[in-house]
């Protein structure tokens, strides 16, 4: 049993939660995450990449959108509260040395994983530039603790309701084709965003890391349920990843299997939104 | 209700009722007789009560029934005894089986089950999952004199008779533990081979802990066997029975993640440990179309509908993949289990596509005779050449070569060979891929000086020690993909020599 130590609502169905997780706080690097279940016997597995974690304090921080019955039902629990099962730090590691510049883009709620990454590349010495994008103002999340760790920050958003009114892509692109372009890239966001911030640095020819994030079930490669195709060869997200260079990526297909069980989900929303009512 | 078998025989199927008075019939017939050896295999053969094929399809509850007391006193009337015990030899965990079933024959069913218990602590699970048929009864004389190996004396079954009895009477009980001795080991997995590891140490007095990466203990008997072979109810109850001696389980905790193994050991106190972490990375076959929305592993299909029970759409918050048509590939327990299952998730048709023929699968002979009786289609001497998807990518049929037998491979079964030009296509909208499992790396990859094999199973010498000092290890992970009872029958050996590694350090204050 994890206790909810803190809850704050980030947008109008974003929710940072700080849990109790010391084993896990412990021995989590940048870029891994968590699978977490409101019931064990019922409930079913949800991938959440760990936005900060506090090995003293024995926390980690999670960023959720309340998109599916599972991750909608987590964003009514509140401090106080327990989630039944957290199973991590899962995954490889995101590889962090000294490149030179990085440049870090976060989508929606992507931007949160993305923070201790940014932190560790700037923890090593790179000088890191952050794009944070979201469709509008009230998307953006974790403003503050990326600017904390960037030495620069672009924010876009798609209706200009904040920073620029602009794709993430667009700066990336001026980036890359700046007198001093880039050394690394890592996105992290939406699988579209994710997609074409690949093909934007493609022709740079500058590396681009993605985290993914797939339907996943035991998170310990023996399902297989979460496999991407990376450069023709099939990898699984949960232990070969969750990060890919991004120009390797099948991201159609990632999209298609993402998809696979969309309708069964929409009739589960269907059934938390009457449920919301009701309550 | 008459089902047809594919071979176009119409076969009654026996109803409970039915077996159970043929069977008090014929025990009231044998009380207080003499039994010549002739007259003991002259009984026949007590078969087991199952469920209507046609109801059963479609729920999940336990498709054999089991003995009833009659059936399994007239069964154990069929054993003769024999100097020798040839039956023994064909368990891996030599369970003394004519002894036992002796005791049944006594009407002795509590003693039964103590004398199973000697040597293999889960009979309730083994009495169901064991492949008797290839193991004990394929080394039964009555098999031999009737000259049917299948109608050897169903060891499997009375083995199951008993233990169900046991705990449906109350009458378990857990071997009291030796004095504490202060000695901690860490098991890592709670499959057959942990669970077996952890309760031989407990038993001498050490502090056992058990990890496990998911929510619910048991291993493969959770997730991977459906409840409709083996009911999660007694794979909880034998983890029960661990608790109570005193063995502690740690669920939701990945070792090579959580904690490494180095870290359990270096840090956390244990002075051994145990990796039974099983064969859980699922092969697929490299071809086209394999990513294709709808293409399953086995593990996944059945974690689905077992362990996060996707069945009971009302309650459970994982899904399943709503699939009118099945093509399940391989011939193993797996693919009978996925391809029954399939029909349990609500499929009109399932295929099992297996390259070889009926004699060469790997499966029990129990579970393709059931899933035969609940309708799946056996495509032999047949395999994928690609899937086939649609404009979503989703699939919609699945392309395959025939094939025929040549002569016989490494393995004495004899190599299919490809009938080129035969391509033809199967419409199907859901494959599941059950072709086993290769060893997941994660253990030996954060584990240094582990050494394994190229398969990247983890190499073991005659007393599953590892290369490594204070580690042991045995099930799947060190024989790739084989059974609960193989699994068993390592556990065993490990515990015996890590019992005495133990004893050798003397007792912790």
């Amino acid at each position: 049993m994890h206790t909810i130590l803190e809850k704050k609502q980030l947008s109008a169905d974003v929710f940072y939660f700080r849990v109790t997780a010391p084993e896990i706080a412990r021995n989590r690097k940048a870029g891994q995450f968590i699978l977490f279940q409101l019931d064990t016997d019922y409930g079913e597995r949800v991938p959440l990449t760990i936005a900060d974690a506090n090995a003293e304090e024995g926390w980690i921080a999670l960023v959720v959108q309340a998109v599916g019955a599972s991750t909608y039902k987590l964003s009514l629990l509140n401090e106080g509260d327990k989630v039944a099962a957290i199973l991590g730090p899962l995954g490889s590691p995101t590889n962090i040395s000294k490149v030179g510049t990085v440049v870090c883009v976060g989508g929606g709620i992507g931007i949160a994983p993305l923070y201790p990454i940014a932190q560790a590349y700037k923890k090593a010495g790179n000088k890191v530039i952050a794009i944070i994008g979201a469709r509008n103002k009230e998307l953006i999340i974790f403003e503050d603790k990326i600017r904390e760790v960037a030495d620069e920050l672009i924010v876009t958003t798609d209706d200009g309701s904040y920073g620029r009114k602009a794709l993430v892509t667009e700066p990336l692109k001026e980036l890359c084709e700046s007198a001093t372009p880039p050394d690394e890239v890592i996105a992290i966001g939406p699988p579209i965003m994710m997609k074409f911030c690949a093909a934007t640095t493609l022709p740079f020819g500058i590396h681009t890391m993605v985290s993914l994030n797939t339907i996943m079930i035991d998170g310990t490669g023996m399902c297989g349920c979460c496999r991407v195709i990376v450069g023709g060869e099939t990898k699984f997200v949960c232990v070969d990843g969750p990060e890919f260079d991004g120009h390797k990526v099948d991201f159609d297909n990632m999209m298609k299997r993402m998809g696979a069980f969309k309708e069964r989900e929409q009739e589960d929303n269907h059934k938390c939104r009457i449920g919301r009512t009701v309550a | 209700m008459p089902y047809r078998k594919d071979s176009g025989l119409t076969v009654e199927h026996k109803t409970n009722e039915m077996l159970m008075k043929e069977a008090e019939a014929l025990w009231s017939e044998l009380q207080g007789k003499t039994l010549t050896p002739k007259d003991r295999a002259g009984i026949p053969l007590q078969d087991m009560p199952s469920r209507d094929p046609q109801k059963r399809v479609r729920e999940m509850d336990e498709v054999a029934l089991g003995y009833t007391e009659a059936q399994a006193r007239v069964e154990a009337e069929r054993c003769l005894n024999c100097k020798g015990a040839p039956c023994v030899k064909g368990c891996p965990v030599a369970v003394p089986i004519p002894e036992f079933i002796t005791c049944i024959q006594k009407g002795d069913f509590k003693a039964a089950v103590d004398v199973i218990k000697q040597t293999n602590l889960l009979p309730a699970i083994c009495g169901r999952v064991c492949p008797q048929e290839k193991q004990c009864q394929s080394f039964c004389t009555v098999g031999k004199m009737m000259k049917a190996p299948e109608k050897a004396v169903a060891i499997g079954r009375l083995e199951r008779f008993v233990a169900d009895w046991e705990r449906d009477n109350d009458k378990v009980t857990v071997p009291p533990p030796a004095p504490d001795t202060g000695r901690k080991v860490a098991v890592i997995g709670s499959g057959p081979a942990g669970l077996t590891v952890a309760a031989d140490i407990r038993r001498a007095g050490h502090d056992v802990t058990v990890f496990e990466a998911f929510h619910k203990t048991g291993g493969v008997m959770v997730y991977g066997i459906p409840e409709f072979r083996l009911p999660k109810a007694i794979v909880a109850a034998e983890v029960d029975n661990l608790k109570r001696m005193g063995v502690k389980f740690k669920t939701n905790f990945l070792v090579g993640r959580t904690q490494t193994l180095r870290q359990l050991l270096d840090e956390g106190g244990f002075d051994a440990a145990f990796i039974g972490t099983g064969a859980g990375l699922p092969k697929f076959m490299g071809i086209e179309g394999e990513n294709l929305v709808g293409v399953f592993s086995a593990n996944e299909y059945l974690t689905r509908a077992n362990l996060m029970k996707a069945y009971d759409v009302e309650r459970a918050a994982t899904p399943f993949y709503p699939a009118k048509r099945v093509a399940v590939i391989g011939g193993g327990n797996v693919a009978m289990d996925s391809a029954r299952t399939g029909y349990r998730l609500g499929a009109e048709k399932v295929y099992c596509i297996y390259r070889r023929t009926r004699v060469e699968m790997p499966a029990r002979a129990e579970e393709v005779a059931h899933a035969e009786e609940e309708g799946v289609e056996f495509c032999f001497l047949q395999n994928p050449t690609r899937i086939l998807g649609d404009d979503n990518g989703r699939v919609r049929a699945i392309e395959v070569l025939d094939y025929e037998l040549g002569e016989p491979d490494e393995s004495g079964r004899r190599r299919p060979v490809p009938k080129p030009g035969t391509e033809h296509v199967i419409e199907v909208d859901a494959v599941v891929v059950a072709l086993g499992n290769e060893s997941n790396p994660l253990i030996s990859k954060t584990t240094e000086g582990l050494d394994i094999t190229k398969r990247g199973n983890v190499i073991v010498d005659e007393e599953q020690k590892t290369s490594l000092p204070r580690i042991w290890a045995g099930g799947d992970i060190v024989l790739g993909a084989a059974t609960v009872i193989l699994a068993m029958g390592e556990g065993r050996k490990a515990a015996a020599s890590m019992n005495e590694y133990l004893a050798s350090l003397g007792d912790k204050k």
